[in-house]
């Protein structure tokens, strides 16, 4: 989970305020576009840094369709000058890989890590979120602040003795009570890890979002005899959809895009694509036409799903960086 | 007998009233909700017992991916659900549900034993905790069922917090200070290593040179995008092409950037677009990413490509939160763009600035991915987390674990920071 996390800091209510102000502006903005009130230079710099931000990825988008001899003995650019497209690339990377597994296996691994890795952890915490909001306990804030304070510990600390904690089983106070996977099994390694690691911030980000609802609401249907699990079921749930949705995309957006997490559980068979992605840069970093093929299969789910969700995308964003 | 009694036998230590409807009875509705979260249970029991979980899983694991998504997903919002029911049901009053609590109280700490893999032990300690809780749960002030709710909603994100987080991180703390096969304890001996080997040494000084620029840059480049692009025409597509390279994944950011560093000999027609650009102006093409210590920074600007998005979209719904009555009273007092920014927009973005720094600090000092892609470290451009992994496979676990702590160490003053900062501000209103 190296990627950006939309982030741990709580900030003040006034800063809270004046992002969600912000946030109404851009949407506002978005519809009825408004004159510009910035200078020609400032435009031209905006261009500039847009389109450095961008030619990059057109790169390898055109370069993956180029013919392996064009690829490598010319750059993308000339290929405006002498257009000629071919799918070969493709073919030939989705078949290539290591012995026990291609790139076209490695893809489905991924797409099958991911949509467990974010639907097991969303509604663990949700319960969790739940929980802290809305049922009094003794030592409430201490737990929490312990959940929150969990989200500094680099995985990186956890990694290691996870992993023998999934191969060797697990010792409370000597007593082993055993946790044991097999490293064989399949997936349930990632995913176990990945919702592990996701539970922390997601429990964070939810509790903020399930504690604003009006307190009314809750007690109007305690008052017509609904326990926990059906406020939890019927009210909570359907009006945090706006939060779990964003935070699904984030979930899945790091699973998909994580390489940390799948080297250490994912081995073998079960290797996602980043992963195989990685290797295959390693041993054949100078085979152009694979690797812009390659890195283009593996951005492509991640992209559809960032233009499709972008909105929920950019508030899940900002609720996550000023919440607190 | 007296109502008093009967009262006190109906709920003990409850505050609710005694309700008129016992339960008794119960309506069909429930009995067969009960049967089926009862049977859900027990199905989960059975499982755990006669395969447990590391053979459910095997198991699972014999189908082809996309089944074993269905399976697994379907069986857990199945377990959600039926725990929910059960949750929901708790609390209620009369005979059957007094039999309900204690069926729950029992089951969940043995369903938990069980799925742990040891039967004996699940057997004993489950049958002892269940009836403490079950105890607890029925003297509790808080109305009956209480704990069960509690339990229920807490327990499963509090065991994976434990087994995943906290216990590990302990561990490697103490792996820290053992040998590599953590067998003999040898005090500050990892740590030392780390600090005596130029090579490491140069590990954690790179760490330091990317936390240092990645976030000041990326945050500027997204301030002074989002500044030109406010208010202009078009703003929201301008947005999405800075913003999409946080879509893509460190290994594919790391292979398209790969190709632009790309090299061929002088004379050669170059491939990659910085030499080829580098050519048009008539320079020789540069070895980017071997010539330390130019590398390191080539390296960063791969992250600062991905981050600068995120900066920018944070820093853009700030700047348009500044209220616009202090930047007409500014202009009102006569001042250029460049002031009313520096006095009045930068001020009152303060706090997103900061937001925006840490988390981009602490995304670079655990980066990991682009260094594993692009150099694997070689070169003198290793850093923390990428030594980590290394000495990990190298089976030095104490090394190991001594570059994780550090690396904990160096995240420690950046949130210390923050949350002093967040006191600040809340002492000052």
């Amino acid at each position: 989970m190296s990627e950006v996390m939309p982030v741990e800091v709580p900030v003040d209510e006034q800063t809270k305020r004046q992002l969600q102000r912000g946030e109404r502006r851009i949407e506002a903005t978005a519809r009825k576009m408004k004159r510009g009130a910035t200078s020609k230079w400032a435009t031209v710099v905006a261009i500039i840094i847009a389109a450095l931000w961008t030619v990059p990825t057109f790169g390898l988008f055109v370069s993956s369709f180029r013919p392996e001899q064009q690829v490598k003995t010319t750059g993308w650019w000339t290929f405006f000058a002498d257009p000629e497209v071919t799918l070969d690339n493709y073919v030939e990377v989705l078949q290539s890989g290591n012995s026990t597994l291609d790139l076209a296996g490695s893809f489905i691994n991924s797409i099958a890590i991911t949509i467990p890795a974010t639907i097991i952890p969303l509604i663990i915490a949700c319960l969790a979120a739940y929980a802290f909001a809305w049922i009094d306990f003794k030592g409430k804030n201490f737990l929490f602040i312990l959940v929150f304070a969990l989200q500094i510990v680099p995985i990186q600390m956890a990694l290691v003795p996870l992993l023998s904690t999934f191969s060797r089983g697990l010792t409370i106070f000597g007593v082993p009570v055993g946790f044991g996977l097999d490293a064989s099994g399949g997936y349930a390694q990632v995913w176990i890890a990945h919702s592990m690691f996701a539970l922390p911030l997601a429990i964070f980000l939810l509790h903020n979002f399930i504690a604003e609802i009006p307190g009314e609401v809750i007690e109007a249907a305690r008052v017509d005899g609904a326990g926990h699990g059906g406020i939890f079921f019927r009210i909570v749930l359907p009006l945090s959809m706006p939060a779990i949705a964003s935070f699904a995309i984030f979930q899945f957006l790091w699973v998909w895009n994580d390489l940390l997490v799948a080297l250490i559980f994912a081995d073998g068979p079960v290797a996602p694509i980043t992963k195989l992605l990685a290797e295959i840069t390693g041993t054949r970093g100078n085979e152009w036409h694979l690797l812009t093929a390659g890195a283009f299969v593996s951005i492509i789910i991640p992209l559809i799903v960032f233009f499709s969700l972008q909105r929920f995308f950019v508030r899940g964003l900002l609720a996550g960086s000023t919440k607190g | 007998m007296s109502s008093t009694t009967l009262r006190a036998q109906e709920s003990p230590g409850s505050t609710r009233p005694p309700q008129p409807d016992s339960g008794w009875p119960p309506t069909p509705k429930l009995v067969i909700g009960g049967i089926i979260a009862v049977a859900g249970i027990a199905l989960v029991l059975y499982l755990a017992y006669f395969f447990n979980l590391t053979r459910v899983l095997n198991l699972v694991g014999e189908f082809h991916p996309f089944v074993q998504v269905v399976l697994v997903v379907v069986g857990f919002v199945a377990f959600v659900a039926g725990m929910l029911y059960l949750i929901d049901i708790a609390p209620r009053s009369g005979k059957i549900y007094t039999l309900v609590r204690l069926g729950i109280c029992v089951l969940v700490p043995f369903a938990v034993l069980l799925f742990l893999n040891s039967f004996e032990w699940a057997a004993a300690v489950g049958a002892v905790l269940g009836a403490g809780l079950f105890l607890l749960d029925y003297r509790s002030r808080k109305g009956k069922g209480y704990l069960i709710q509690l339990v229920g909603f807490l327990l499963p994100a509090f065991l994976l917090l434990v087994i995943g987080l906290i216990l590990p991180s302990i561990q490697t703390v103490g792996a820290s200070f053992m040998n590599s096969s953590g067998e003999r304890f040898v005090g500050f001996d990892n740590f030392i290593w780390v600090f005596t080997q130029p090579a490491a040494i140069r590990t954690v000084l790179n760490t330091i040179v990317w936390v240092l620029i990645a976030p000041a840059v990326s945050t500027a480049v997204g301030l002074a995008y989002a500044v030109f692009i406010d208010k202009s025409r078009g703003e929201k597509y301008y947005k999405v092409l800075v913003f999409m390279p946080m879509a893509i994944s460190f290994v594919g950011a790391s292979i398209i950037w790969r190709f632009i560093y790309a090299y061929r000999g002088p004379g050669e027609t170059q491939i990659g677009l910085l030499n080829q650009i580098v050519v048009w102006f008539g320079g020789e093409p540069q070895q980017w990413l071997l010539d330390s210590p130019m590398n390191t920074f080539f390296l960063i600007v791969v992250l600062i490509w991905v981050q600068t998005g995120f900066a920018m979209v944070i820093l853009s719904a700030a700047i348009k939160g500044v209220p616009t009555e202090q930047l007409e009273a500014a202009e009102l007092d006569g001042t250029n763009a460049w002031q009313r920014f520096i006095n009045v927009v930068v001020p009152g973005i303060r706090s997103s600035l900061i937001v925006v720094l840490t988390t981009i600090s602490i995304a670079s000092l655990k980066v990991f991915d682009i260094v594993r892609t692009m150099t694997a470290g070689n070169n003198d451009t290793s850093v923390i987390a990428n030594e980590m992994y290394t000495q990990f496979k190298n089976f030095e676990g104490g090394r190991s674990a001594a570059f994780a702590v550090i690396l904990f160490l160096l995240v420690l003053p950046i949130v210390i920071y923050n949350a002093r900062q967040i006191k600040k501000q809340r002492e000052i209103r």
